[in-house]
């Protein structure tokens, strides 16, 4: 029987060995499951990890930090908001039971300190030696306080983002969105958040729409088509058009804006006056003329069909350009798209209010459109600056002359054009209204893109707004004025 | 043997306090069975003429958590025995008289059983019938009380009996075919066993409900990494109270080993467990009567098989079944009934040795 025996005892040796492997194939799958949710291995060895703090430009305003809770004979690290609604979804929050979004989602690494920068390697491995609590990265964003107040408190009640940022560097300045939640509800009463209401359906409070949500641009696209129109130098500021107060497409009449009074008709009108008033007639005029790609490949100068360049999680960020379905879609045929819809900024476009921000902000910095940012710097607990985000030019987009042309027309829109709701004495304003009809009465997607001052720009911004009665020059501009004021009356600036 | 009660002891202390001062009284209730066994069973094979007693005292253990009054179902399972504030699983002390009875009755029929009858080389239905009914029984058991493992680990090792006894992998094979077969049809009538098959093939699937006690076992087990979290670092208690995973102190032991010790601690125990098979088969081997070899084989493949089954159902090799990782999960009838194994087993050894 020892034969027997013996054989019994080889298949022992291979039961057992399998079973080690089947420990070990669970290990090397490791990083894939530490992701899953429900999975407390992860959540808890990072929630006994001082988190670093979240903090305004000022360095002293704090958006996110920790509140001490001992468990069973460890210290846990949980978040508190102090500013509640004021910048949620940029910042967004960090959680047991429902992961991270925002900032707190990206900057995971840095705030939890397993960054492979080496001074935090060091720093760690000292601790870990140490026997001391493994202590974050804080966060110093480039928000303006007092400038994030001023465009939560115009949107509020709607639904709508605006975005604000220095065009000579990229600091993000604001970035609002509403409707805002309060992310301290997001541990333990999402439900609350679920719940929230807007003058929009879903009201979805924890997208940020300022990246993450699609209006149609509708005549702040103009600014775009006349980039390409006059880069390309195929027509000039002098260039001339007659206005019949429609354009004919495929043998149909595209109307321009129409009032009480029906369609709009200005005659003959100059490229400077045809921005001034919006008209439509004359801009699907010059689409046809310069044909689709050319319009398109403009766009992509200005960034457009790329992630939005901003430190916020990849999957909180849209890319603006011509969707088909939920899709986006890039023609490769000029007769793919309708030309004159898309040079007034219609056709199936969807774009970003990050991304129409950028497109001021590349006409205010005179054809250098810089990469946005919201992260200052980035400081390990000594107080030594780990990364710090240096100005970085993200794309040329058009000659410094073509920039000051349009500087000009954009000037006359907000004097005497669309929107004049923007203007502020003393200071010369550069702007570009957009009121994008959807069909639906009361449903309009409303826009004002500007800088200001519009000699010597300092700010950047967009301002869109869902389901509107009225028009982006009495809905998005004021709003879009506020904003500026507030932020070129901050001295730091 | 001692590591492994050593190791389950920590870490039972280490999950709940309270449970392991229990779990200590019951480990010198083992020590004291053991003893016994060693010093007053002066000659374990005056067993042998009582192997159809046993046999029945077996079956009657098993059957017993099925009884009204004093049956218990806990988990769905009815494994357990409840007579006034004691609980125990008589399933436990049923596999040792089990072996015993096995030892005997193989010693007794091998040479028939051994011998080829047609042209399959099958011995005679009347041989083979034995066979038939140990099968029957077994899944008998296995339905009544919905205890998948028990009645895996019961087939297994008395398969492992009838190779060591026969030489036959005929058997084996069979035996493995009908155990599937018989569990396939248990498959389509009890819904208790199609959801652990379930569960196997797919934990995610219900992740939070069903699924979830073994999603939370792989992620202790991958979590624990090479060296794991460090003795009372590992993440296995929930803040609120309890551990994430349920039953972490009896079946799952082995993932709170993974966890807190790591795969190098993981591999330690399991190598532990096939140092004892190597161990115990080698007293088998030694033994000079065929009762011996096959009360030892018999003694060793019980908990080698044991500790392989539940080992495999919290890392997902097999389907889980909930039976007690021997020395080292938190149970009292399963530390006695263990501790009273490895004393027989010892008795064998002792014999062994005076005989040269």
């Amino acid at each position: 029987m020892n034969t027997q025996i013996r054989r019994l005892f080889l298949v022992f040796a291979a039961l057992f060995v399998a079973l080690v492997a089947m420990s070990t194939y669970w290990l090397w799958k490791a990083p894939d499951l530490e992701a899953r949710r429900g999975n407390p291995q992860l959540v808890v060895r990072q929630v006994t990890i001082k988190r670093g703090l979240i903090y305004a430009a000022n360095g002293k305003t704090i958006f996110a930090l920790n509140r001490k809770k001992r468990v069973q004979g460890r210290t846990w690290y949980l978040r508190r908001y102090p500013t509640e609604g004021l910048v949620a979804q940029t910042v967004g929050y960090s959680t047991i039971e429902r992961s991270r979004t925002g900032l707190e989602k990206s900057l995971n690494d840095y705030l939890t300190g397993s960054n492979a920068n080496l001074r935090t390697l060091f720093d760690r491995t000292v601790d870990t030696l140490k026997g001391i609590t493994r202590q974050g990265n804080d966060v110093v964003t480039t928000i303006d306080v007092t400038a994030q107040k001023t465009a939560m408190e115009a949107l509020a009640g709607k639904c709508g983002a605006a975005v604000a940022f220095d065009p000579r560097d990229g600091r993000v300045l604001a970035i609002a969105s509403t409707p805002t939640y309060d992310p301290n509800l997001a541990e333990k009463k999402f439900a609350q958040i679920l719940r929230i209401k807007g003058p929009c359906k879903p009201a979805s409070p924890l997208v940020n729409r300022a990246t993450n949500d699609l209006f149609i641009p509708g005549s702040t696209f103009k600014v775009v088509t006349a980039t390409a129109a006059l880069d390309s130098g195929r027509f000039t500021t002098q260039s001339t058009f007659d206005d019949p107060g429609y354009c004919t497409e495929y043998g149909k009449r595209v109307s321009n804006y129409a009032d009480q009074d029906g369609a709009e008709v200005f005659g003959r009108v100059d490229f400077p006056t045809a921005m001034e008033h919006s008209i439509n007639s004359v801009f699907c005029n010059i689409g046809k003329a310069i044909g689709p790609m050319l319009i398109l490949d403009y766009a992509k100068r200005f960034g457009f069909y790329e992630d939005p360049p901003l430190e916020t999680p990849s999957e909180e960020r849209l890319r603006s350009g011509l969707y088909q379905g939920a899709k986006l879609f890039e023609p490769t045929e000029p007769n793919q798209v309708d030309p004159g819809r898309l040079a007034f900024g219609q056709e199936r476009l969807l774009v970003t209010p990050l991304q129409m921000a950028m497109v001021a902000a590349a006409i205010a910095n005179g054809g250098i459109l810089m990469k946005p940012h919201v992260v200052d710097r980035i400081v390990n607990p000594d107080g030594n600056v780990v990364t710090r985000t240096s100005p970085e030019q993200y794309r040329e987009v058009m000659s410094a002359g073509t920039a000051a042309d349009l500087t000009a027309m954009m000037r006359l829109v907000v004097e005497s054009g669309t929107g004049t709701a923007a203007q502020i004495p003393g200071v010369p304003v550069a702007g570009k209204t957009g009121t994008a009809e959807t069909g639906r009465q009361g449903q309009n997607d409303t826009w004002f893109i500007a800088f200001a001052p519009a000699d010597r720009p300092r700010v950047a911004v967009a301002v869109a707004l869902h389901n509107q009665s009225g028009t982006g020059g009495s809905t998005a501009a004021p709003i879009a004025k506020a904003l500026i004021q507030t932020l070129l009356s901050r001295e730091t600036l | 043997m001692g590591i492994l009660t050593a190791v389950g002891l920590t870490l039972i202390y280490r999950i709940d306090p309270d449970l392991a001062f229990k779990q200590g009284l019951w480990v010198v209730v083992g020590v004291v069975a053991f003893a016994f066994v060693v010093i007053f069973v002066p000659d374990y094979r005056r067993l042998d003429s009582l192997k159809y007693t046993l046999g029945i005292v077996a079956v009657g253990l098993l059957v017993l958590p099925a009884l009204p009054v004093i049956g218990a179902t806990i988990n769905g399972a009815s494994l357990w025995v409840a007579v006034g504030p004691i609980a125990f699983q008589p399933g436990e002390f049923a596999k040792v008289a089990l072996v015993i009875f096995l030892a005997g009755y193989l010693r007794d029929n091998r040479e028939m059983l051994s011998m080829g009858v047609g042209p399959a080389g099958l011995p005679s239905p009347k041989h083979f019938g034995p066979l038939i009914v140990i099968w029957g029984a077994a899944m008998l058991v296995l339905f009544q009380t919905n205890d998948l493992g028990g009645g895996l680990l019961y087939f297994s090792v008395f398969l492992a009996m009838l190779y060591v006894a026969t030489a036959r992998w005929t058997y084996v094979g069979a035996g493995l075919g009908l155990f599937v077969a018989g569990a396939y049809g248990l498959y389509h009538v009890k819904p208790h066993i199609a959801e652990r098959v379930s569960i196997w093939i797919d934990p995610w699937k219900d992740a939070f409900d069903d699924g979830y006690q073994l999603v939370q076992s792989i992620y202790a087990i991958a979590g624990g990494g090479l060296f794991g979290a460090g003795l009372g670092q590992g993440v296995l208690l929930k803040p609120e109270g309890g551990t994430y995973i349920p039953f972490l102190e009896t079946d799952f032991i082995y993932a709170a080993i993974s966890q807190e010790l790591g795969l190098a601690g993981a591999a330690a125990i399991v190598l532990l467990y096939l140092i004892f098979a190597y161990r115990g088969l080698r007293i088998a081997m030694l033994a000079d009567d065929g009762f011996s070899k096959l009360l030892a084989a018999g003694l060793t493949a019980t908990l080698a098989i044991q500790a392989f089954i539940i080992i495999g159902g919290v890392t997902k090799l097999i389907p889980l079944t909930g039976i007690t990782l021997p020395f080292v999960s938190y149970g009292g009838s399963s530390v006695v009934a263990n501790f009273l194994l490895v004393g027989l087993l010892l008795a064998v050894s002792n014999h062994v040795n005076q005989e040269r």
